[in-house]
């Protein structure tokens, strides 16, 4: 008995060493990065590092906001980001009911083929195609670009989430004399809503983080996040602390939306391995 | 993505018959008509572009196959495609070793397992370019906290990305740590797909750890895995955000994959019609890389 218990003892042992090497990477990444945009410059510089601030500061946070203009930045991201999900949606949960009622699994593959492409390869023609058009240097060609990643991850969240639902409901409802629409909007639609919630986190994070479609299409003033912050590194070399801040800035509403998140977003990504770009 | 979704059984119960099914087309019209506009058009206008001599201005005449032979004997085009397959071999075993061990691990209940998942999976969802102004602070090679680390221990400081001989590893490492997480989030949902008895009944032979995993588990949950390296497989042929911020193909042209050429044709150069043709030929070996594993997954199904 006493050999099981070890052997019990050792087990849990082996395990938690595992979770933390595992984790460990992820855990002080983020930390450091946090350390790094609350420090002093005279922390950042210095060797032997300084892993806690020795006087905790949101100077960089300040300098970012004030050298930059990040606030037009933000905008624009929330902007970009809000109408490409919202746009997404629209689109894409009655294309997710459709395809799923009607088993049409090849069309469900199609999408696939959105996500095997580089997000570069649609740039070249659509640069092209937003030049002639003159909107190069509006939001609308950062819009219509994100569909290309906020369509395709709705679509097969809404697939999965609709063939997983019953159809009992429905059917009575058209049964009892409801068009399909009325069946779709009054029945369906409400019973979906845990997985409308998933698709729109997923699809508002993947369209923050983009950056490929930012750096071709934006202008000066349509500057997304993602770019802004990449161009505080190519013009100002090299100031540690406010670089650390800007990163910290950008991606900071991701984290939380992660940290507050996490059981809808693992659920979609379990179910789906979506990813955006 | 997963083709759980593809191959889910279909439901009995609701009015059958293709006329019905067909009614329900209507619903993914306006997708589809989107979709069509800014995924299709762009393919075709690739293919158009790609075999003409296209800058963006002036004259773009008719070369027929001109831009694909260039291929042939562009060095750096070349070299770029051998670069990347290096870049992805590494990226997709490491991280699947690396993510078949987490799922494993957080298939079991432990204090903390919540929060402990939460920060795991953090790497993925932050944005790629912030984690790599982060990344590339730490591998500077006086001042970086990784070689201060590195001397703590008591080994030698490394070169990081600064060299053309540690570059390629260390965007792997990077790479494996923001997508490690994706691989352990799908295995994780194979693990916890699986029956209970086949580990009772090994329990109860006092079957060891090791052997329930190497016997029970990993063969049931092998569908999920290659999936995942399908998956990993056309991530990491296309990455593009991290190695553009950190390296954007240095030093010299040490890290300059497929991609990463392909955005310096198009969009430094203005090459769109060469630019045009890499796309193609990007897309389809990205085509054949992925078919080329479906297929063995199929034959080891039939065995």
């Amino acid at each position: 008995m006493n050999a099981h218990r070890l052997r019990r003892w050792l087990n849990r042992l082996g395990l938690y060493l595992s979770v933390g090497f595992l984790v460990s990477p992820a855990l002080l990444f983020f930390l450091w990065m946090a350390s790094l945009a609350l420090k002093n410059e005279l922390d950042n510089t210095a060797y032997p590092p300084v892993f806690i601030p020795s006087e905790p500061t949101l100077a960089n946070f300040v300098d970012v906001f004030e050298k930059n203009d990040f606030l037009t930045y933000t905008i624009n991201s929330v902007i970009v980001s809000f109408t490409a999900t919202g746009l997404a949606l629209l689109l894409g949960v009655p294309a997710g009911y459709g395809i799923a009622k009607s088993k049409a699994t090849k069309a469900a593959a199609l999408i696939l083929i959105a996500r095997v492409t580089p997000g570069l390869s649609y740039l070249i023609p659509l640069f092209l195609l937003f030049q002639w058009l003159g909107l190069i240097g509006t939001l609308t060609p950062l819009i219509i670009t994100h569909l290309v990643i906020t369509v395709p991850i709705v679509v097969w969240v809404m697939i999965g989430f609709f063939e997983g639902l019953p159809g009992e409901l429905e059917e009575a409802a058209l049964v009892d004399g409801a068009t399909i629409w009325q069946a779709f909007l009054h029945v369906a639609m409400p019973l979906a809503r845990p997985g409308i919630t998933v698709a729109m986190i997923l699809s508002f994070i993947f369209s923050w983080n983009n950056f490929i479609f930012g750096v071709v299409l934006a202008g000066r003033s349509t500057r997304t996040l993602p770019v802004a912050v990449y161009n505080v590194l190519t013009f100002e070399q090299i100031s540690w602390g406010p670089l650390a801040a800007a990163a910290l800035i950008v991606t900071a509403p991701v984290l939380l939306l992660t940290l507050l998140m996490q059981k809808e977003i693992v659920a979609g990504l379990t179910a789906g391995g979506v990813k955006g770009g | 993505m997963s083709t759980t979704t593809l191959s889910r059984p279909r439901s009995g119960n609701a009015p059958s018959g293709k006329a019905y099914a067909r009614r329900y087309w209507i619903f993914a019209m306006p997708a589809a008509a989107v979709v069509l506009l800014v995924i299709l058009f762009p393919w075709i206008f690739t293919l158009y572009m790609s075999v003409h001599d296209w800058k963006v201005t002036g004259a773009t005449p008719f070369v027929g196959f001109d831009n694909y032979a260039r291929m042939l004997a562009d060095e750096r085009f070349l070299w770029s495609i051998v670069r990347t397959l290096w870049f992805t071999a590494a990226s997709v075993i490491a991280p699947l070793l690396l993510g078949v061990w987490a799922a494993v691990c957080f298939a079991e209940n432990f204090k903390l397992r919540g929060i402990a998942r939460t920060v795991f999976i953090l790497p993925m969802m932050a944005t790629p370019v912030a984690i790599s102004l982060v990344w590339t602070m730490m591998f500077h090679p006086q001042l970086g906290v990784l070689n201060y680390i590195l001397t703590l221990v008591g080994l030698p400081p490394s070169t990081w990305v600064y060299d053309a001989n540690t570059v390629i590893p260390t965007l792997v490492m990077v790479e494996t740590w923001q997508w490690t997480p994706l691989v352990m989030l799908i295995v994780l949902g194979g693990i916890a797909s699986l029956p209970q008895d086949p580990y009772e009944a090994a329990i109860l032979d006092g079957a060891s750890n090791w052997q329930m995993f190497r016997h029970i588990t990993l063969p049931l949950v092998w569908p999920f895995i290659m999936v995942a390296t399908v998956i990993r497989l056309i991530d990491a042929l296309k990455t593009f955000d991290t190695i553009y911020v950190i390296t954007l193909g240095g030093p010299g042209s040490a890290s300059e994959t497929l991609n990463i050429m392909l955005y310096q044709t198009a969009f430094a150069y203005y090459d769109l019609g060469y630019g045009s043709a890499i796309v193609v030929v990007f897309f389809l070996l990205i085509l054949a890389i992925s078919m080329l594993l479906l297929r063995v997954r199929q034959r080891e199904d039939l065995r």
